[in-house]
């Protein structure tokens, strides 16, 4: 399944390495990313795949949010079809 | 996918409390009739215990794989009183604290269903449920409880409009809480899925999920960005708006339906308020210009707010049903909480509100000494206004003993606190004791 990762915060050094770092540990592919400063705040969105259809997203946000934690950030996962729904007929 | 727009998703989660208020599964009983009350109950208990066995758990996974907050896992069963008329008990006490056990045991956070349908008369069950509702209020704690007592095609039923004013008078006497969880309908629906009004009608499928989306903070933000636009702009923006909340619970309700195996019944487009800051009706009308909910041209801005949700949100998803509009409950807002202590809120504007959004008398805490028959009275207002408009009216008024106008009453959770509010002295005593129907209005007759 495809999922979005949502990373929000204040710009610092490390974090796209401490979020990818993580991803190739959960053996989380990533399909495309961008990155944009937005109203002075580092934003980073990727496009993920989870290869595992049964994958425990409670505990994967849990995860992603602790290393939000450390790196200062708010990381958040959702699942695509969240934001086609809303904004896509 | 447009990086703002991901963001926008975001910030409406996040920031302005956008949720899915709730997934109802709706459940019907009518296989569970028995004779015997004991048989009956414990076919209902193990019925909901197999339809409703993963609702919790498929609602928590929706919650973790979309990030997107579903505050309520709840079940409406078929209205008890049709349910239990077989059965030659004078109370049904046991039928409720059977949907108790099974809602406590599955985790869901309401019942609904310990319900009669009476807009017309009464039927073999009807009045037994209803005397038994005191009871029943005050010693389950997860059972919603309704009562409809009018309707456009039938008219108004006064000898229960009588009646529900005692009941809730005695219900107020064993605990304030009780009628937190007990609402009187005229033009109730079938598929509502919001308490304390939920009911499984029999018109449904055997089981059903049905969606109530919720979202008032992202209203108000969106307006924010219009200020000093025309009327026009206001009523187009709450209807972009609309739209993607109602898409939001749209899918969240396929995903849920498709995960329990069941068919995907309505979603519900209601703006439904809770305490929390940014979470408000009243907020989002004064916003329109409003100096404070409750003074002049409150009627006609929530007319308009009724109106755009639902045009907005028609489109956005497969089959509307429900309520469907705007909530206007005191105690659950913030916003009218504040109007009501500022003196510009008052029952009289509340009643002429109801004329124009989805439901109607709302969580409003009255003193504990106001008369059963005045309470009657303010029921018979409100289906008297949703009769003749052809709109579903529920009253959901709490006495408080003890509490004069002006104090508080603190309920907890998503039905926060309210101040008590002044009804009018005069007596309706005598226009009550007449009983009888009040005949169903000329327009009712389209056949």
């Amino acid at each position: 399944m495809k999922a979005i990762l949502t990373t929000i915060g204040k710009d610092q050094v490390g974090i796209i390495a401490g979020v990818s770092q993580f991803l190739a540990e959960k053996k989380i592919n990533i399909l495309d990313v961008s990155q944009t400063i937005m109203d002075g705040y580092f934003t980073m969105m990727m496009m993920v795949e989870i290869n595992d259809e049964k994958a425990d997203f409670t505990a994967l946000s849990e995860e992603l949010g602790g290393i939000g934690k450390k790196l200062g950030v708010e990381i958040k996962i959702r699942r695509e079809e969240i934001y086609h729904a809303m904004h896509q007929l | 996918m447009e990086t703002e727009k991901i963001i926008e998703t975001i910030h409406m989660i996040s920031d302005e409390n956008l949720d899915v208020r709730t997934i109802t599964m709706g459940i019907s009983l009518l296989d569970c009739i028995d004779s015997d009350s004991t048989r009956a109950c414990e076919r209902i208990y193990n019925k909901i215990m197999t339809k409703a066995k993963n609702l919790v758990k498929v609602g928590e996974q929706i919650e973790a794989e979309y990030g997107i907050p579903i505050i309520n896992k709840r079940i409406s069963v078929t209205p008890i009183s049709i349910i239990a008329a077989a059965s030659a008990d004078q109370n049904y006490l046991k039928y409720a604290q059977t949907l108790d056990r099974a809602a406590k045991e599955l985790g869901v956070n309401f019942i609904g269903g310990f319900s009669a349908l009476v807009q017309k008369g009464y039927q073999t069950g009807d009045l037994k449920l209803i005397r038994s509702l005191p009871q029943v209020l005050d010693e389950t704690d997860l059972v919603c409880a309704s009562v409809n007592v009018g309707s456009t095609r039938s008219g108004i039923n006064m000898d229960a409009v009588a009646e529900m004013g005692k009941i809730i008078k005695d219900a107020s006497e064993r605990s304030f809480m009780t009628n937190t969880k007990m609402v009187v309908f005229c033009n109730a629906v079938e598929d509502n899925p919001f308490m304390a009004g939920a009911f499984h009608g029999v018109g449904e499928r055997d089981t059903v999920i049905n969606v109530g989306v919720s979202g008032p903070g992202v209203v108000k933000h969106a307006l924010e960005n219009v200020r000093g636009e025309s009327m026009d702009v206001v009523a187009e923006t709450i209807k972009q708006t609309a739209f993607k909340v109602t898409r939001m619970g749209q899918l969240v309700g396929t995903i849920a339906a498709e995960r329990l195996g069941v068919p995907f019944g309505i979603v519900d487009l209601s703006l439904a308020p809770t305490p929390a800051v940014g979470d408000s009706v009243a907020q989002i009308l004064e916003e329109i210009g409003l100096e404070s909910v409750g003074t002049h041209g409150t009627t006609a801005a929530l007319a308009l707010l009724n109106d755009a949700v639902k045009k907005g949100g028609i489109m956005a998803c497969s089959h509307v049903g429900g309520l469907s509009g705007a909530f206007i409950p005191v105690s659950e807002d913030a916003g009218m909480i504040a109007a009501v202590n500022a003196g510009t809120l008052n029952i009289e504007k509340l009643e002429a509100m109801t004329a124009v959004c989805s439901v109607g008398l709302d969580m409003i805490a009255i003193p504990g000494d106001t008369p059963a028959d005045t309470i009657s009275a303010m029921i018979a207002d409100e289906a008297a206004i949703g009769m003749i408009n052809n709109k579903t009216t529920a009253v959901r008024i709490l006495p408080i003993q003890n509490k004069k106008v002006g104090e508080t009453v603190e309920f907890g959770g998503l039905l926060g606190y309210a101040p008590i509010m002044g009804v009018n002295k005069a007596s309706s005593t005598r226009m009550i004791a007449r009983g009888g129907l009040i005949p169903a209005p000329i327009h009712s007759f389209k056949n």
